[in-house]
């Protein structure tokens, strides 16, 4: 079964504190986790697809307006405050294990090396067979 | 690979007599799972510039022999393997196995294939792509492709897959007898799996995409061949065909699923549901009877029936309650459901189906939402139809299952009832 893991916090940092406030040896030990989670993932054959997104800053809004013309909103996103910063694909053999991985990418750590206990969300991929109990 | 298809075929054929002889041959199946590839790699880069060997069997053999003493020589941590391969002399040609020999051997070979990868130590989805690769003598790409994953991804759980088969130290050859009947049920399930991934499966039709159900159609094919007097495995065999017959009416064209009610029943496989039903019909009487012979014969009452009006519903509702008996799973709870209200109307149907609301299992599954909203409709109770059709549709992970769902929702909201055939029959999802 595949999930998706989203890697999804506030911009208000309050979640934890914003990375940019972070030590360089912080945001390294933190890049680097990320690294061992993609390792992990391959080796056990769960991994399809992983990638860490721009920041509110770099992320627009899109409606089509008029004829269909885009009409372009900058971010963050004021009302929500939620942005996107990474998402994995996993394909793993159960619920259970969706939720392990996505509690393993929380404890990615952050100022002096704790655990962020980052929230993670976790959605299935409407890619099961519809298929008997 | 991108090689000619018939040489593709040659190949997939072969890969797994010869991947028998060598895994027989050194009691290593992982490293003889090696050896075969590296000979089928020889054979696509050699054949077409060289021309077909005499015996495409016996080249296979002697390269894929050739390249086991060289792995086997090479893993320095083996060394009591290196003591066996000693004694062998490798270079005098006479020592290799030649093209026809042991040919009675063969026959238990591919079962012994089976029994490996189908092994109750793996995963589900570890024992399919093995299955896939050794038995089915797929690629890791076509079998990449077909559950939408990177290849590298697919190598990976291949390769761990036969890291578990070595560490458990299994043996290459037939399970005791006291443990067949049980590693046997293991291989039908993988099969089925494999069926039932293929059979539904609506992703884009990629390059190539190997085509899942075929592939485990073929698969018990060759089961069935081996074990001719297993009448469960006729009986899957027959499930599989039965249920595949009706393939090319179960969707639209657009992809949507069309309920089993509102097929167009002269688009079914008439060979497939002939062959479907023989086999069946002989495996009944034999038996012992399993569970696989009770869905075949009910998926056999459903493909001989000229609608749903016309099909025998009594018969179909004892067979559930057999299934019951012999493998009582929520899903075969909620079908006997079904059929209860088609022989005895949707109130008794509906009844039987609060029972089941307590099995955990069920409490918030699709199907039981789904059921409820078919016999609700049938009831004319189209308040609750919506309402269960839309919490259905909420829950389930198949997208093509949640595309019919809020169909049949939006179509009891914003339309007259459909005409009297929906009150006769339940809209459901035609699945295995």
């Amino acid at each position: 079964m595949k999930y998706m893991l989203l890697m999804q916090f506030s911009t208000a940092g309050t979640d934890f504190p914003s990375i940019d406030t972070w030590t360089p040896d912080e945001v390294r030990a933190h890049i680097a986790f990320m690294g061992e989670v993609n390792d992990k993932l391959t080796a056990a054959g769960e991994w399809v697809d992983a990638q860490g997104l721009g920041g509110p800053q770099q992320a627009r809004i899109v409606r089509a307006g008029e004829g269909g013309t885009p009409v372009v909103t900058e971010g963050p996103f004021a009302e929500t405050k939620e942005f996107l910063a990474g998402y994995w694909i996993v394909d793993c053999d159960s619920p259970q294990r969706a939720v392990e991985l996505a509690a393993y990418i929380s404890t990615a750590p952050g100022p002096g090396g704790r655990p962020l206990n980052m929230p993670i969300e976790v959605h299935p991929v409407m890619s099961a067979p519809t298929e008997e109990l | 690979m991108t090689t000619d298809p018939h040489l593709e075929d040659l190949l997939r054929e072969l890969a797994p007599q010869v991947l028998g002889v060598l895994a027989r041959r050194f009691g290593d199946f992982a490293t003889a799972e090696d050896a075969v590839q590296e000979a089928l790699l020889a054979a696509v880069t050699q054949w077409p510039a060289d021309g077909l060997p005499a015996n495409p069997r016996g080249w296979l053999i002697q390269v894929g022999y050739r390249r086991m003493i060289e792995l086997i020589r090479g893993e320095q941590a083996r060394r009591r393997r290196e003591d066996l391969v000693a004694r062998r002399d490798p270079d005098d040609r006479q020592y290799a196995p030649a093209a026809d020999e042991e040919l009675t051997a063969e026959r238990d070979d591919a079962l012994v294939l089976l029994f490996m990868c189908c092994h109750p130590a793996l995963a589900p989805a570890s024992a399919v792509a093995l299955t896939l690769r050794a038995v089915g003598g797929l690629t890791t790409a076509e079998i990449a492709r077909a559950f939408l994953v990177p290849e590298a991804t697919m190598a990976q759980r291949i390769s761990r897959a036969k890291q578990r088969i070595r560490s458990s130290g299994l043996p290459f050859r037939m399970p005791e007898e006291a443990e067949r009947a049980d590693r046997l049920a293991a291989v039908r399930q993988v099969l089925y799996l494999i069926f039932t991934e293929g059979h539904t499966s609506t992703a884009g039709p990629a390059l190539r995409r190997v085509d899942l159900a075929a592939e485990a159609i073929r698969l018990t094919r060759a089961l069935h061949t081996r074990l001719p007097d297993d009448s469960e495995t006729a009986g899957l065999l027959a499930l599989l065909l039965l249920t595949e017959a009706r393939s090319p009416a179960r969707t639209g064209p657009s992809g949507e699923l069309i309920s089993l009610a509102d097929q167009d029943r002269s688009r079914w496989d008439a060979a497939a549901i002939a062959e479907g039903v023989a086999l069946v019909t002989r495996a009944l009487p034999r038996g012992p009877v399993g569970p696989y012979q009770v869905q075949a014969a009910i998926a056999a009452l459903h493909d001989e029936a000229s609608s749903t009006k016309a099909t025998d519903w009594p018969q179909i509702l004892a067979l559930y309650e057999v299934l019951e008996r012999l493998a009582g799973t929520p899903v075969v709870a909620l079908n006997r459901a079904v059929a209860t209200a088609m022989v005895h109307g949707a109130a008794a149907g509906l009844t039987a189906l609060d029972a089941l609301g307590d099995d955990p299992r069920l409490a918030g599954h699709h199907r039981l939402a789904a059921a409820r909203a078919h016999l609700h409709e049938m009831a004319g109770d189209r308040q609750r139809a919506i309402e269960d059709y839309r919490a259905a549709a909420a829950r389930t992970s198949s997208l093509p299952e949640q595309r019919y769902l809020t169909m049949r929702a939006a179509r009891l909201a914003s339309g007259p009832p459909d005409g009297p055939a929906s009150a006769e029959a339940p809209h459901r999802p035609d699945v295995p």
